[in-house]
């Protein structure tokens, strides 16, 4: 599989970047290497072999549904970039 | 200056004795960092005000007979995609280049608790994406045995400052042999525990189910001490593994008569440096010297885990690092109109190009018609590679092999090339997608001087077994001995 200019644009557009011409260019020469490379994973036949997602078994873990305390309201929004009030500030959301 | 070149454990003992103070101890430090680390630019962030306050009440505490923690006064760095409270931790990024943490990750908390003494942050590939440090957007760590070379990475911060005498130990993470690669190239101790031994809360997030926070250390018995204090259960990370933590120096020094180590063939193939293979060869035989019994085995699925890794980890990286967005914290562009141009303008501005690319490709494996071919594909080698240990390890009690296949390389010599760069964590990556612990540890110099590192690989959780091992080795060679002339 071979990777277009028009397929950085979308993967782009998928990771929220914004890239110039010149930027298109070298990611698409360095991504198209690195997925040429990782085509040598359809030498080998997986048919029956089952995916490992997690690299040793876990379990679910559950605790008591009970109020802890958590970060402070003020010291969360005193991280942000931009608040008003109890809230984050971002720009326009809705046209 | 010799006070400086002993290890956390020699330094512990002295405090404890009351033969100096760690208030002495971290001036002395801190007398050599801002003399030398101008030229290896291994720290990020230096805290002196807290670092001697806690010497102060460690001093006190001695005197006093009071009991103290297992870390007590022992100067440590950590690296810093690790949340430190009230410290900024910046990932080597532009995009938290202001982020100050308000909580401590769980390994922090068990460092301030056991006494140790946080010196700083030390530099790191942005988002610990690379194996050279060079994607740091700060500044580049040399490595402190010959300054034109790169430290590995990406805890090469960490590694470079144990080396060059700046810190008794620190903190790395690896995903993809960050810790081990960057001890090896730096002559130092790293070890990466099993996947689930030690808490990722407040690691920040690249690949969750590769991630390990591990100790580097300049030698193996403080290794030991570092893993036990921050191994352990937490609730706030479900993935780690409420077993029991030992002291792993009870019994480190049981010796390797009997044990049997398998040699991977794979590990010795085209590609490994000459010298490189040439000290592990003489390691190897240390070890039959030694009494344990050398057995050929095979990991047939080797030469996958450098594909597997690039689609599995940057598939997740994509993932985590959607969370940079401009809006709770970080990084926000200036003079944006819409919420999709903050998004665009504060993600491209705020990351490196080694970020970029990887989460694209992540984002691109993981795209509708993609998913198949690449991330599930994938998912299924990483099994086959996880089987291939699972299957040599019903024959042998460990794995022994280089760490790299190269001792460390100039500086810019393989930054545009981002696969050859990949390439060379290809003997550290089969241990983080099956999981099984691993470590790093001296076992000889190229012909240039630069430090070669030993690989020693076992079954999960056994760190103790691995110890051992590898505190056999050192107990009877004195590589880990050959400080940088700096």
């Amino acid at each position: 599989m071979s990777i277009s200019s028009k397929d950085i644009e979308y993967v782009a557009s998928l990771s929220k970047f914004e890239l110039s011409d010149e930027e298109k260019k070298i990611f698409a020469s360095q991504l198209r290497e690195v997925l040429l490379y990782i085509e040598k994973l359809n030498m080998l036949d997986t048919e029956n072999i089952a995916p490992l997602i997690h690299p040793f078994n876990i379990t679910n873990i559950f605790r008591e549904d009970k109020l802890e305390e958590s970060i402070r309201r003020e010291k969360a929004l005193s991280l942000a970039p931009a608040t008003e009030g109890f809230f984050f500030k971002v720009p326009k959301v809705l046209e | 200056m010799k006070l400086l070149s002993f290890t956390a454990l020699q330094i512990k003992r002295k405090i404890l004795s009351g033969e100096i103070r760690a208030t002495d101890i971290v001036n002395m430090l801190f007398e050599r960092i801002f003399k030398i680390d101008s030229n290896i630019q291994s720290f990020l962030t230096l805290d002196e005000e807290n670092a001697f306050k806690k010497a102060r009440e460690i001093d006190k505490k001695v005197a006093n007979h009071e009991s103290v923690g297992l870390l007590a006064g022992i100067p440590i760095a950590v690296k810093d995609n690790i949340c430190t409270k009230d410290l900024t931790t910046t990932c080597a990024s532009k995009i938290l280049k202001t982020f100050i943490p308000p909580y401590d990750a769980f390994v922090v908390k068990r460092l301030k608790d056991e006494d140790s003494i946080i010196i700083g942050k030390t530099n790191l590939d942005e988002f610990a994406m690379g194996s050279s440090t060079e994607n740091s957007s700060y500044k580049i760590t040399r490595n402190p045995y010959n300054q034109n070379f790169v430290p590995g990475g990406s805890s090469g911060g960490s590694s470079a400052a144990v080396s060059a005498d700046l810190a008794f130990m620190a903190l790395g993470s690896e995903t993809g042999g960050s810790i081990r690669q960057p001890a090896a190239l730096c002559g130092v101790v790293g070890l990466k525990p099993t996947y689930g031994r030690v808490s990722r809360f407040g690691l920040v997030a690249f690949s969750s189910s590769l991630d390990q926070i591990g100790p580097i250390t300049k030698d193996v018995s403080d290794a030991a001490l570092l893993l036990r204090v921050i191994a352990g259960k937490d609730k706030n990370d479900t993935t780690c593994a409420d077993i029991n933590v030992p002291d792993y120096l009870n019994g480190i020094g049981g010796g390797v008569k009997g044990i049997k180590i398998g040699i991977p063939l794979e590990y010795f193939a085209e590609g490994l440096d000459a010298d490189v293979r040439t000290a592990v060869d003489n390691s190897l035989k240390i070890y039959e010297r030694l009494g344990a019994k050398l057995v050929e085995v095979s990991l047939p699925h080797t030469e996958y885990a450098v594909a597997v890794y690039y689609i599995v980890a940057n598939a997740e990286a994509s993932s985590n690092l959607s969370r940079f967005d401009g809006v709770r914290y970080g990084f926000r562009a200036n003079n944006i109109k819409g919420i999709d141009e903050m998004y665009c303008r504060s993600r491209s501005e705020g990351f490196g190009n080694e970020v970029k690319r990887r989460v694209m490709l992540g984002n691109y494996a993981l795209s509708s018609g993609y998913y198949e071919a690449y991330y599930l594909k994938a998912s299924k080698v990483r099994n086959l590679i996880k089987k291939d240990f699972d299957t040599v390890f019903e024959k042998v009690d460990c794995i022994v092999c280089p760490t790299s296949p190269v001792p460390a390389f100039k500086i810019a010599e393989r930054i545009d090339n981002p696969l050859e760069m990949y390439l060379s964590d290809i003997y550290t990556i089969p241990a983080n997608l099956s999981g099984i612990p691993s470590i790093s540890i001296p076992c000889g110099f190229s012909r240039e001087g630069l430090p070669i590192g030993l690989q020693i690989l076992t079954n999960y959780f056994e760190e103790a077994k691995m110890l051992q091992i590898a505190y056999s080795f050192e107990r009877n060679t004195d590589f880990h001995l050959i400080k940088p002339k700096l």
